[in-house]
């Protein structure tokens, strides 16, 4: 009576190594190295602390972007609205501190939630209206940059007023304790970066919201037959891809002193193409915040790096168009070993 | 009154255009396994979906233990104990095993926000000890074999202390070893006091494994008989509403003829091991295996689907080089697949393109224009020849019934003139009256000449339509039979005969347990 099923066959098939999931991630990080090598030896400038300094504060932005849209990616969407809800977070910021005169904290907190309402919005529209995410955050995405140019007047906003503005992102706290060692003089920004990537990372792997990432990336039909509120999880992921895109608007107006009205587009891109970089799979399911920091970092370098080599602006573009691509077809490579 | 564990009764619901249930009415004790069978559209899925609160009825009631419930949606059938298995499994493959289990209801830890993995990795074990699988709860379910994956959802199920269990085609995608573990948990959860619908199309199965056998034809309840006061030609009368004996197997005349087809020293790594064999006009040679043990492969090797590490085709006793599918079908071959949705047909679309789709260029006119006036003739022509039950043309694929979309497939290869054709699996999911059409119809297409290559891993079919049966175990092939000396018994033998491997009784399923199939 007690014959298995099939007791030959391994408990965990053997996979390999290519295809394990570990695996994009190392790629990514590989060329993330070699990218570093290649730089360091083709130019004296490229290890200056300055220069790294500047990859760090180059990659600080765009990274929380792409912290964000890695949850939506997991679960099969997308989220183009990132760029200018960053934008209008950052707008937003400006009209609470230097046009209403707010308290700083509370002007950051409530760029932030603009950001997060956006993402409410979004997940709204898309969960409970069915609009295919690429249009409804498309929509949001003018919405956003439309709504920017109205309440700035088409002009930047300065901080002029709260001096103790930006240094909440340029100034640093490390380097102020040890203010003559100077390779700890690195800007907070580049904290908040990583404290984002920590929290979001925790946040992936540790809790209910991470697992109905992957669930609904994986099998949403699957998820709500097993009684999962398919459209709450989603709102819920939406809000916190928006959630993100204000910290990054916030960190983005600090940084500049100033809101931008007429920055942000364009963003959203440069997100989602580190969030494929580091191996997260377009078709929702798989996906890491390791992975994305590497890919912001891969895309960040690549710009210092052919900018150091006095390559023109246009040529950056093209290389980071051809990286991007064959990233992806690691990805697919590694996918159909298997 | 508290004898019955489940009473559904005047269950009415309609979909756009379609009135998918009228008073139909279905009961279930506690302790029994209850088979619910039904042609295809007899509307057995939907009546379950609706107790299982995937879909809400339109009028009707539904007493659970003489109380009248409420079920609105899946996560309040699953607080009053009832759990079902859908047809399509419906796991996150990129979950683990335990995660899937616990999904929609995970122990948290703290703020009611984080996930306690260990613990559900702990209770996993305990549901997956139960069934005496020996998985580790942390395997990635897509690195699961079907089999193990249905034996997933059905530990899930068990999580939930469902008292009402309901499994739609559990065996679809099962061999005859797998079915029989299944089998042997589904007696136990009998024997504990679990209401088991079991939804079949296989009746051999349900003479195996059910209590009482409740009947659906057109959404409409038929009746409900008990197993042992039945009989399978009683049951299919029932179901069809017209008798139909189950045919002797036809008159096999052994084609002495060329041969068309010939496949040498087939290998593709681990896969297949050398591969040989050949395929006569007229011919319908039968594939039989186990789930896994390479038939598919095959098929999907000659028609250059796979990369694959060695290979000769000969068609016509010429040597054919195919690099893509489209090769194939220039030299004739069509690979129908076994699964005709996602690979067989454009859904979305209707009869009529379908039927042209592969064969486009043949009714292009002047400037590349379709010409409408051949397509529909031709569309026409096929519909009639195989009998195709469609209201028109113009009707969208995925309106018609399983039985009427395979016919579709065949007419799609017809049209392209293939004179081999490799069926996977024809009958999969087809109801009994299609079934013996679709067998009428391999048997006429031989008739015509053509060459059939015919996968399947029912052995009562094999056994039937085959002129000669070609037996695979682990990509290679360990038997050849002619018709004649075939039996059930001598398939199985070859088809657990591991190359190799010393056989022990633990992977050599015994004859004993076979015959169960």
């Amino acid at each position: 009576m007690d014959i298995s099923v099939a007791p030959k066959e391994k408990v965990t098939p053997a996979r390999s190594w290519f295809r394990s999931d570990a695996t994009q991630r190392l790629l990514a990080f590989g060329a993330l190295i070699i990218l570093i090598i290649f730089f360091s030896a083709a130019s004296p400038n490229f290890l200056q602390f300055n220069n790294l300094v500047g990859i760090l504060l180059a990659t600080a932005v765009n990274g929380v972007l792409a912290l964000g849209v890695t949850f939506v990616i997991i679960t099969g969407g997308i989220d183009l609205s990132i760029g200018t809800v960053m934008t209008f977070s950052a707008v937003m910021t400006g009209v609470f501190i230097t046009f209403w005169g707010l308290p700083v904290p509370v002007g950051l907190v409530g760029g932030i939630l603009t950001g997060a309402l956006a993402g409410v919005i979004n997940g709204t529209i898309i969960a409970k209206m069915k609009i295919p995410p690429f249009i409804s955050t498309l929509g949001m995405m003018y919405v956003a940059k439309g709504l920017s140019l109205v309440i700035s007047g088409l002009k930047p906003i300065y901080f002029n007023d709260t001096p103790e503005f930006r240094p909440i992102t340029m100034g640093s706290a490390l380097g102020s304790v040890f203010p003559n060692v100077e390779f700890l003089q690195i800007p907070n920004a580049v904290f908040i970066l990583f404290g984002a990537a920590i929290i979001a990372s925790l946040i992936l792997t540790k809790t209910i919201l991470g697992r109905y990432t992957f669930a609904l990336g994986s099998n949403e039909e699957a998820t709500r037959l097993s009684g999962v509120n398919v459209d709450r999880w989603k709102i819920a992921v939406y809000t916190l891809c928006g959630t993100f895109a204000g910290l990054g608007g916030v960190m983005m107006a600090s940084r500049l002193n100033s809101a931008q009205p007429a920055l942000g587009q364009g963003y959203e891109l440069d997100a989602i193409a580190a969030v494929v970089i580091g191996g997260t799979s377009l078709s929702g399911g798989e996906g890491t915040i390791q992975g994305t920091i590497i890919g912001a970092f891969v895309m960040s370098v690549l710009v210092n790096g052919l900018r150091i080599l006095s390559v023109p602006q246009e040529w950056q573009t093209v290389v980071t168009g051809g990286i991007i691509i064959v990233a992806v077809y690691l990805d697919i490579l590694r996918r159909r070993k298997g | 009154m508290s004898e019955l564990l489940v009473v559904m009764e005047g269950i009415e619901k309609s979909f756009p255009g379609v009135h998918a249930l009228s008073q139909s009415r279905f009961e279930l004790r506690p302790g029994e396994v209850h088979a619910l069978v039904g042609e295809n559209g007899a509307g057995k899925s939907t009546m379950m979906k609706i107790l299982a609160g995937v879909y809400s009825k339109d009028a009707g009631r539904i007493l659970l233990k003489g109380r009248e419930v409420d079920i609105p949606n899946p996560r309040a059938a699953q607080h009053l104990g009832i759990s079902m298995i859908h047809q399509e499994l419906n796991l996150m493959p990129h979950l683990t095993i335990a995660q899937n289990i616990f999904i929609g209801r995970e122990p948290r830890r703290g703020v009611k926000f984080v996930l306690d993995d260990a613990a559900i990795n702990a209770q996993t074990r305990q549901f997956l000890d139960m069934l005496h699988l020996n998985l580790d709860p942390r395997t990635k379910v897509a690195d699961l074999t079907v089999a193990k994956q249905q034996m997933v959802e059905i530990a899930k199920a068990l999580s939930f202390n469902a008292e009402v269990l309901i499994m739609d085609e559990p065996t679809a995608a099962l061999t005859e070893s797998e079915i029989d573990e299944l089998f042997r948990i589904i007696r136990k959860l009998r024997d504990q006091g679990v209401g088991i619908v079991y939804i079949t199309h296989r009746l051999e199965e349900l003479f195996t494994i059910s209590d009482r056998v409740t009947v659906m034809r057109d959404g409409q309840y038929v009746g409900t008989v008990k197993t042992s006061d039945t009989t399978r030609d009683e049951v299919i009368r029932m179901m069809v509403g017209r008798t139909i004996y189950e045919t002797a197997p036809d008159i096999l005349e052994r084609p002495e003829q060329d041969i068309v087809l010939e496949v040498k020293n087939l290998n593709r790594g681990r896969v297949l091991k050398n591969v040989n064999f050949y395929l006569k006009r007229g011919e319908i040679l039968g594939f039989a295996g186990l789930m896994g043990a390479g038939r598919t492969e095959v098929a999907r090797a000659i028609i250059a689907a796979d990369p694959v590490d060695s290979i000769e085709v000969y068609v016509q006793g010429k040597r054919a080089h195919i690099h893509t599918p489209s090769d194939a079908v220039r030299y004739g071959i069509g690979y129908l697949s076994e699964d005709r949705k996602r690979y067989g047909l454009t859904l979305g679309m209707d009869v009529e393109t379908n039927i042209v789709l592969a064969s486009f260029r043949k009714f292009l006119g002047a400037l590349g224009v379709v010409k409408r006036s051949k397509t529909r003739a031709t569309a026409e022509h096929f519909v009639k020849m195989l009998a195709i039950r469609t209201p028109s043309l113009q009707q969208k694929v995925k309106n018609l019934s399983g039985g009427n979309q395979q016919k579709l497939v065949i007419a799609k290869w017809l049209t392209a003139d293939t004179d081999i054709l490799i069926f996977d699996e024809p009958t999969r999911g087809i109801d009994v009256g299609a079934k013996s059409e679709i067998y009428k119809l391999l048997n006429d297409l031989a008739h015509q000449g053509k060459s059939i290559i015919m996968i399947s891993s029912e052995l009562p079919e094999i056994l039937r339509m085959s002129h000669r049966i070609i037996v695979m175990c682990e990509g290679r092939i360990t038997g050849e039979l002619s018709a004649a000396e075939a039996t059930q018994e001598k398939i199985m033998t070859y088809a657990t005969q591991r190359g190799g491997i010393i056989q022990t009784t633990e992977s050599a399923p015994t004859l004993s347990q076979v015959g169960t199939a």
